[in-house]
């Protein structure tokens, strides 16, 4: 078994039977489902937009090279510096010089997942930079020196209690547990980073080809201050974000925000063209954009997953993922949690040492069907199956050959599968004694799950009985 | 070859295999989004109607005013029982003639500001491109609206509109500005829908999480 395999199996276990866990998440999942639901009534025909947004996406994705060359083009006639990085290491050193460059002390951070998955703050952290994320959830598990929790709630399985300690640990400044009286002394701690960071970092939503432009999706305001108050400002963007027009965020930012958080749009949707124009009153002086591959393009040579790069990290998919929901975001081990990360953290960063996160599935494709870009996520995860037992690791054990060996001839032979059933009612039965205990030949599977009795009848014995 | 021209050749080779358009390919017609997308209702009324619902619920303040004198007497009103002392604004015929009726110290964005000025200013008042029925939204850019920190850094950020400004749904923004400044974009292009809010402890709504606690809308 792969490391990050046991690491998932570990965690899990022990996050599974956490009731206080499962409350917290069973709370917030709650609030989110009802304004989800409503919103999605609001729209006229929400089928019907999704089926666009998955047609736009598929445009934007399988034309990728015609697109990104829109971008660059329009983003660098406004005198954005455009850098292109293959891989982690190299989007990290292109960042870490524009710093060293500006000379820069302060670094403060809005909301980015790609910087997440190069490890940007610990590379920055570690150059002697002092980073401060801005956007409140992130910025509690940045003072908790976690990984985000989800996509887009990254503090969701703490409670205000939780964030009253810990603001009073490391800030010295926690009035009461009160939620508003919590983000104010985030506020009041952050306001002083906005005047003293010297560069702003960003991730992005979506990059427009046709005007040059990222845009970016928020609630709190706090890209809005990134991008407005240093005096460089850098996006670390993937290649896959790519929409075709301006237009097209006419249906994204809604279904974005609907998806995401169950709002009509976000509080702040906000397009990046470059830096200070002649004639605007602010800010940056000088505007990076990075360009991230980092296996994107390993996916994308994939045709039956290409769809997978349409995702717009809403995070729906994971809200409705009853593993998700049960071994909750840590126990993942990736940046990207859920059936999306499931389908996708193989592609970008190894199928042997990822595949497990296929199996983290009941296959019940409840994340297919809430998908806005309507990516087939349970059939890629099949998919990954499939691929893992090509590997030359993928054969079957020992066990399992045996297993079917049995399996095979009683699931062929209709009065051995009859004989079969009768005697596990007897087993059953029998079972009773020594239920849950070391003997117990179920037990591996009935320490974490029920095991339903086999009915009294086979449908073969009513057919006879009722049938004619 | 740099680091572009291999990016390109990756996603040029991967693409050489086609993948299946289980949805149909081609972009989406406006027609098509509008087919789809929320309703709006067709008169001017009741766009304007719809704009002060969303407003309310996105608890932002929307107010018609009639005329110059009445929207002056309102931001009169509001220095007072919000104690302010100093207001930012930006170079502008709506903007900038109200702020200087209130008789405060005025921070003009315009002509080069420091930062720590703006953070100290108690509200920040500027024009915008339209207001969005559909949404409840308003549109600004940083040429519109006097740059990118005057309608994000102060408290309350205060927007005066035209009635005519009022547009019905997010494609017809959209159109706008590309009818507006098609020639040449600003830098930055926001749609601010509410005052700035955070759910991320608990899921509870703070308003005022990093922007301005306090979003209101006078059109005239």
């Amino acid at each position: 078994m792969s490391a990050p395999a046991t690491h998932f199996n570990e965690d899990a276990r022990r996050v599974a039977p956490d009731t206080r866990h499962r409350g917290i998440i069973q709370t917030a999942m709650g609030k989110y489902e009802v304004v989800r639901d409503q919103r999605k009534l609001w729209f006229q025909d929400w089928q019907g937009a999704r089926n666009l947004a998955a047609r736009t996406k598929f445009e934007s994705v399988n034309h990728l090279d015609k697109h990104l060359a829109e971008f660059t083009r329009n983003i660098e006639a406004r005198g954005t510096k455009v850098h292109w990085a293959s891989n982690a290491e190299q989007a990290r050193n292109i960042i870490l010089g524009i710093l060293s460059d500006k000379q820069a002390k302060v670094i403060v951070k809005s909301k980015a997942m790609t910087s997440e998955e190069i490890h940007l703050n610990d590379a920055m952290e570690h150059a002697g930079y002092e980073v401060v994320e801005s956007d409140l959830g992130e910025y509690i598990v940045q003072l908790r020196k976690e990984p985000p929790y989800h996509l887009v709630f990254p503090a969701m399985h703490l409670t205000r209690g939780e964030i009253k300690d810990l603001f009073q640990e490391k800030l010295n400044d926690a009035p009461s547990d009160d939620p508003e009286a919590l983000t104010m002394v985030a506020r009041r701690a952050l306001r002083k980073k906005y005047l003293q960071a010297d560069v702003g970092i960003t991730g992005a939503n979506f990059a427009i080809a046709e005007t040059g432009m990222i845009s970016i999706t928020e609630n709190e305001g706090n890209a809005r201050l990134t991008a407005a108050v240093p005096k460089t400002m850098i996006t670390l963007v993937g290649i896959e974000k790519i929409l075709p027009r301006l237009e097209d965020l006419a249906l994204f930012l809604p279904m974005l925000a609907v998806m995401g958080t169950g709002q009509a749009l976000t509080c702040y949707n906000t397009m990046y063209g470059g830096p200070r124009q002649l004639g605007e009153a602010d800010g940056p002086e000088e505007y990076h954009v990075v360009l991230l591959d980092n296996h994107r393009t390993t996916l994308l040579a994939d045709a039956e997953q290409r769809d997978a790069l349409g995702c717009i990290r809403c995070g729906a998919c994971l809200n409705v993922c009853p593993i998700f929901r049960n071994v909750g975001g840590h126990t993942y081990g990736t940046v990207y949690g859920g059936p999306i990360g499931s389908v996708i953290t193989p592609h970008l960063r190894g199928l042997q040492q990822w595949k497990h996160l296929s199996y983290a599935s009941s296959l019940c494709g409840a994340c297919t069907e809430t998908c806005p870009v309507k990516i087939d996520l349970h059939h890629h995860l099949l998919q990954n199956r499939r691929n893992a037992s090509a590997l030359p690791t993928g054969k079957p054990s020992f066990f399992q050959k045996l297993a079917f060996k049995f399996f095979a001839p009683i699931a062929n032979k209709p009065a051995l599968w009859s004989l079969t059933t009768k005697l596990s009612r007897i087993g059953m039965k029998l079972r009773g004694l020594v239920n849950g205990s070391v003997v117990d030949p179920v037990q591996a599977w009935t320490k974490t799950r029920d095991l339903p009795p086999i009915a009294k009848q086979s449908f073969r014995e009513w057919w006879k009985e009722h049938g004619k | 070859m740099s680091e572009r021209e291999i990016i390109f050749a990756r996603i040029r080779e991967g693409l050489s295999i086609k993948a299946h358009a289980h949805y149909g390919d081609g972009l989406p017609t406006t027609e098509e989004h509008r087919g789809v997308m929320p309703p709006v209702g067709a008169s001017i009324e009741e766009q304007l109607a719809l704009f002060a619902k969303n407003a309310s619920d996105l608890k932002a303040t929307f107010k018609l005013v009639k005329d110059a004198s009445e929207l002056t007497a309102e931001l009169r009103a509001l220095r007072d029982t919000e104690k302010w002392q100093r207001v930012a604004t930006h170079k502008s015929p709506l903007a900038q003639t109200h702020s200087a009726a209130l008789g405060l110290a005025t921070l003009v964005a315009d002509d080069g500001y420091d930062k720590h000025d703006m953070e100290q200013c108690d509200v920040g008042i500027s024009e915008c491109d339209a207001l969005i029925a559909q949404t409840g939204t308003v549109l600004v850019t940083s040429r519109s609206a006097g740059g990118r920190a005057l309608s994000c850094l102060p408290p309350h950020h205060i927007v005066i509109a035209r009635r005519e400004q009022l547009v019905a749904d997010l494609p017809s923004a959209f159109a706008l500005v590309k009818r507006t400044y098609g020639v040449s974009y600003p830098s930055m292009i926001s749609f601010i829908t509410g005052p700035s809010r955070t759910g991320d402890i608990e899921r509870i709504l703070v308003l005022g999480a990093h922007g301005p606690k306090k979003l209101t809308i006078f059109c005239l």
